[in-house]
């Protein structure tokens, strides 16, 4: 089988040898890895919308993130969530600096996290275009902490794509994010967290 | 020799699964692979477009205007006659405005010598990390002083209107070395078309350094020295060193501070100090910025995204 005509001393190896080895290593990589990717009934995205808004008698805030990452298991129904917190746009600069600096520190604690599960995804036929009600539990972790969220979301499916939707709450002082005296009247203790994101088949 | 290989087929095919199906219920997230890289740019190196009288590497965001009032006290070892100072007071007001989040204009009045300026800093190099690595930022900063104040009309600086300007030109090099911590250096020529003895230079080349240590999120400690280079100056002045104390409140940045320096604006605050702060000759001072935000930029990013996709 080796063509080579000189012989490899005891302790080296023929170059065809090593080719044989690499391609073997090669073959076996593709079939772990064509394995572990085939990823069916996943979906996902990397530019879904998650808003928040505060609301008091001074100052209406609402800051817009366009970055974030999801990916939805339609057979198991879990779904994650990756936001990064310096993608939040405000309408005032100085906020946007302050929202990283002083109140989620950015630097310290780049993304939020949310990894649950869909209870009722035998409910959402992922076949069949329509408007499916789905309730969703899971951790939510924002500035180092994680605390159990619990919300109502509307599931769209139309054709490949699916649209989620939900609203619910967080108060900052559950995430340990410290609000001064200063503007303590200016941030609501409630915020209205608002997901907004399409997701689409995810193939390799 | 072929069972050799399904040997290790087998054993590869084994090991990878069990490291994929591990991951796989660590993480959905994980299947995305890594995030694209982003550029980090290094933010609020200072609270403030000022250090305490003269430029930070900081700008006034885009579409922002930021109001600046000056205030300083007269020298603190005037004793209780003069209430420690506290009697006398110089100001100047100042509107900053950013055209972008690198180019920013303003204008200045001081009291001291009638003094009108305008200024402007540009955003040359911006320190990040990320998909960009740049060290340090480098902005370049120019300021002309016009002093309105009247003189007879026989002075020399009534019959020549120019001598009244005075102009600075400065690079300011800075490096936030931490959340806590930045310095900034900053080379720096003054043009004087007047002056006073024919020893004094028309142009004074001088160094400076400042730098800030963030206290807590709020509160930030300020220092700015200017070392001017010998023989350029009248032997009654001296170097401007200022200490202050940043505090943020929302909208507002109050700095409360300490300087053996008179005037407000750099060429006056450069070349012009003469109190000796082992004397005692300190004046407390502080500055307020308010800032308004004028066009929501972000807004208009939207919005001109939409018009492209239309």
């Amino acid at each position: 089988m080796c063509r080579d005509v000189i012989r490899c001393g005891v302790d080296q190896m023929c170059n065809c040898k090593i080719n044989k080895m690499r391609k073997i290593i090669l073959i076996n990589l593709a079939i772990v890895l064509s394995g572990a990717l085939n990823a069916q009934g996943k979906y996902f995205t990397r530019d879904g919308h998650i808003d928040f808004f505060s609301s008091t008698s001074i100052e209406d805030i609402k800051a817009n993130n366009n970055k974030v990452t999801c990916v939805l298991d339609a057979e198991t129904g879990e779904i994650e969530f990756a936001v990064l917190m310096k993608a939040f746009e405000f309408k005032k600069a100085l906020m946007e600096e302050h929202f990283n600096e002083n109140y989620v520190e950015s630097e310290k604690f780049p993304k939020s996290k949310f990894q649950g599960k869909i209870l009722n995804i035998e409910d959402v036929d992922f076949t069949k275009d329509g408007v499916y009600e789905v309730s969703v539990k899971g951790s939510l972790s924002i500035h180092g902490e994680s605390h159990e969220v619990e919300t109502q979301g509307l599931i769209e499916v139309k054709g490949e794509e699916v649209k989620t939707f939900a609203e619910f709450h967080v108060s900052p002082e559950d995430y340990n994010i410290e609000i001064s005296g200063v503007v303590r009247d200016k941030i609501a203790k409630d915020l209205l967290i608002t997901v907004d994101v399409l997701l689409k088949p995810f193939k390799r | 020799m072929k069972f050799k290989s399904l040997i290790i087929s087998l054993l590869l095919i084994f090991v990878g699964m069990q490291v994929f199906s591990q991951e796989e219920e660590e993480s959905l997230l994980d299947l995305l692979g890594e995030d694209e890289e982003v550029i980090n740019y290094a933010q609020a190196s200072f609270k403030t477009t000022l250090v305490v009288n003269l430029a930070s590497i900081e700008n006034t965001h885009a579409g922002v205007l930021d109001f600046k009032i000056m205030h300083r006290f007269g020298y603190l070892n005037t004793g209780f006659y003069e209430f420690f100072g506290l009697d006398q007071a110089t100001t100047r007001l100042a509107l900053i405005y950013g055209i972008t989040d690198r180019v920013e204009v303003g204008i200045g009045r001081s009291t001291l010598n009638k003094n009108w300026d305008g200024f402007t800093k540009w955003r040359i190099l911006w320190q990040s990390t990320g998909a960009k690595i740049m060290p340090l930022s480098l902005s370049f900063f120019a300021n002309v002083s016009y002093r309105s104040i009247r003189y007879p009309e026989d002075d020399i600086r009534t019959i020549y209107p120019s001598s009244n300007f005075y102009y600075t030109f400065q690079f300011l090099l800075a490096r936030k070395f931490s959340e806590r911590f930045t310095l900034q250096l900053v080379p720096s020529l003054v043009h004087r078309n007047l002056i006073d003895t024919p020893e004094e230079k028309n142009d004074v080349f001088s160094l400076g350094l400042s730098g800030r240590i963030k206290l807590s999120k709020r509160i930030a400690l300020n220092f700015e020295y200017f070392y001017s280079f010998p023989d350029q100056l009248a032997s009654e002045y001296v170097n401007p060193l200022s200490i202050g104390i940043d505090i943020e409140t929302g909208g507002h940045v109050f700095q409360l501070l300490f300087t053996n320096a008179t005037g407000m604006v750099p060429d006056a605050v450069i070349t012009e100090t003469t109190g000796n702060w082992t004397q005692g000759d300190i004046r407390f001072g502080f500055n307020i910025s308010r800032v308004f935000t004028i066009v929501d930029m972000n807004k208009r990013k939207v919005e001109k995204e939409k018009k492209k996709d239309a």
